[in-house]
C-alpha cells in the first residue's frame, strides 16, 4: 500500500502503476454530471473556472446528506464514463487527478496519456466507510447543484486502486 | 369494508425507505460472506470484505449503505376489499418517500425533467408506483431504491421466438458482460420473459424484489436462473469489476405468457446494495 498526499506532483502519478493500492492524503474536489457540463461550458467560453483545474484532484462523487454533526454523509464515487465527453478538456487545463468507479473511453485514455494523469478506482457502493476518510468539507461552487455541488474535501488515509497509469497500463 | 387511513400509509412508507437503505437483508450478507471464503484472488475477498464491513456499519449508525439512494420504486397490491381514508394512496406514498428521504439523511437524486430541465425536485419525489388489485383488504407495499449505476446497465431486447433458451441465455449475457465493472459487483441479475414490451421489463423490476437466491417455480427456469448465474461468474468481472469469481450474488427470473409472434426480454441489474422492504397494512 503507497501513502500519497494530494494534489499529487507529477513524479508521484509517473510512478503509479494500474493496480497498486494507495492511501491518499489532503485536499481534492468533488464533481459530477451538472459540475462537469459547467466547467465544460466555462472552458468552451475561454473562461476560468471557479476553482483551479491544474495539478487538482476531482473524485466523482454526490455525497448524502450530512447528519447533524457529520462533516459529511455516505460518499462513494459514482460511475465515471458519464464524465467521460467533458474530460479531454478538464485534462488539457491541467486535471492531474480522477477518482470514480468503472470504464474511461479510449478518448479519456489518450489524454491522460498526453496530459500525465491518472485515473483511481474507489469500492462502489462503499460509501458509509469512505466517508470516514473525509475529514473536512468546504462549499466552492455550483451550490443551487445540491449535492452535485463542487466542494473541496480533507481526506485522510482514502483508500483507492489504480485503474488506469498515465502510461495507458489498465486494471478496469 | 375495511378502511386505512391514508397517514398510516404515509408512516409505514417513511418508516420503511430509511430502513431499506441502511440495512442490507441478512441473506445478501450471508452470501457475500460465502463468496469471500471462496475467492481465490486477494484483491476480490479483501474488496468483499470491506463491502461487508461497509454494510455493517451502515446499519450500525443508521446511515445508508450507498449515497445513491435511489429512485423510490414500489409494487403496490391493494385488495379490493379496502377503503384507503383520508386521501389519496398515491398522495400518501409520495408523502412518505418525501418525509423518509428527509428524515432519513438519504440523497435527493430526481431531476423533475429528464432533458430541458434538470432541476433536482428536492425531495426525491415523485417515487415509480406500479399498482395491482388483489382479493382482501389487506395493502402490501413493497419498496426498492434503484441505483443508478445499475440502472444504466439494464436493456431490453424483442428477440423472436425461434431464438428460444439459447437467445435469452446469450441475451442476458451480454448485457452482462457490456456492464463489467461499472453496476458495482458482485451484481444481482433480474430478467423478465414474456408479456409485451413493457411487461417484460416490469416483470424484470419486479425480479429484482424477490429474497435474494429465491428461485422460479418452473424447473426449467431455475435451472436457466443457476446456468446464467454459474456462466456471469465465469467472466472474471469480480467485485469493483476487478476480477474474481464473484461477479453476481443471484439471477432471478419472471415469465409471462406472450404472443406467438415474440419473445421479449429484459435485464435489469441491481448492484450489490441490494436493498427493499415490504410491509402490509
Amino acid at each position: 500500500m503507497k501513502h500519497l498526499t494530494l494534489p499529487l506532483t507529477p513524479s508521484a502519478v509517473e510512478s503509479l502503476r494500474a493496480g497498486d493500492e494507495v492511501l491518499l492524503t489532503g485536499w481534492l474536489y468533488t464533481g459530477r454530471d451538472a459540475a462537469h457540463k459547467r466547467l465544460a461550458a466555462c472552458l468552451a467560453a475561454g473562461e476560468p473556472t471557479p476553482f483551479p483545474l491544474t495539478g487538482e484532484t476531482l473524485y466523482y462523487v454526490g455525497p448524502a446528506p450530512a447528519r447533524p454533526g457529520q462533516v459529511i454523509g455516505p460518499a462513494g464515487p459514482t460511475s465515471s464514463y458519464r464524465m467521460d465527453p467533458y474530460t479531454p478538456a478538464l485534462l488539457e487545463h491541467g486535471l492531474r487527478c480522477m477518482i470514480g468507479k468503472g470504464r474511461r473511453s479510449p478518448e479519456v485514455v489518450d489524454a491522460m496519456i498526453k496530459h500525465h494523469a491518472v485515473y483511481l478506482l474507489t469500492i462502489g457502493g462503499t460509501a458509509a466507510l469512505t466517508a470516514d476518510a473525509i475529514y473536512k468539507k468546504e462549499p466552492v461552487c455550483y451550490e443551487d447543484l445540491g449535492t452535485e455541488a463542487v466542494c473541496r474535501l480533507y481526506v485522510k488515509d482514502f483508500y483507492a486502486i489504480v485503474g488506469i497509469d498515465c502510461h495507458g497500463g489498465a486494471v478496469v | 369494508m375495511r378502511e386505512l387511513s391514508a397517514t398510516a400509509v404515509q408512516r409505514a412508507v417513511a418508516a420503511m425507505v430509511i430502513d431499506a437503505n441502511c440495512r442490507i437483508s441478512p441473506q445478501v450478507l450471508q452470501q457475500m460472506e460465502r463468496c469471500r471464503a471462496e475467492e481465490e484472488q486477494p484483491l476480490a475477498a479483501s474488496i468483499l470484505g470491506r463491502i461487508i464491513e461497509n454494510d455493517r456499519l451502515a446499519a450500525e449508525r443508521c446511515v445508508p449503505m450507498c449515497q445513491d439512494t435511489g429512485m423510490a420504486v414500489f409494487r403496490v397490491q391493494l385488495g379490493q376489499e379496502l377503503h384507503i381514508t383520508g386521501g389519496s394512496l398515491e398522495a400518501a406514498i409520495q408523502e412518505g418517500v418525501r418525509q423518509g428521504y428527509r428524515e432519513g439523511y438519504l440523497r435527493k437524486s430526481i431531476v423533475a425533467d429528464p432533458v430541458f430541465h434538470r432541476d433536482n425536485t428536492g425531495d426525491n419525489t415523485p417515487a415509480v408506483i406500479y399498482y395491482e388489485l388483489t382479493e382482501g383488504d389487506r395493502l402490501t407495499l413493497t419498496f426498492a431504491p434503484k441505483g443508478f449505476g445499475s440502472e444504466n446497465m439494464s436493456a431490453v431486447r424483442m428477440l423472436k421466438p425461434a431464438d428460444g433458451a439459447e437467445g435469452v441465455k446469450a441475451f442476458v449475457l451480454d448485457t452482462v458482460h457490456h456492464a463489467g465493472p461499472n453496476p458495482c459487483p458482485p451484481i444481482v441479475v433480474g430478467v423478465g420473459i414474456g408479456g409485451t414490451f413493457e411487461k417484460c421489463a416490469q416483470l424484470s423490476k419486479f425480479a429484482l424484489m424477490r429474497e435474494l437466491g429465491s428461485s422460479h417455480p418452473q424447473p426449467a427456469y431455475r435451472d436457466m436462473e443457476q446456468e446464467l448465474l454459474r456462466a456471469i461468474n465465469e467472466m472474471d468481472i469480480g467485485p469493483a469489476g476487478l476480477g474474481g469469481h464473484t461477479s453476481a450474488l443471484a439471477v432471478h427470473i419472471e415469465t409471462f405468457p406472450t404472443h406467438i409472434a415474440g419473445l421479449p426480454v429484459a435485464v435489469n441489474i441491481c448492484c450489490h446494495a441490494y436493498r427493499h422492504g415490504t410491509v402490509t397494512l
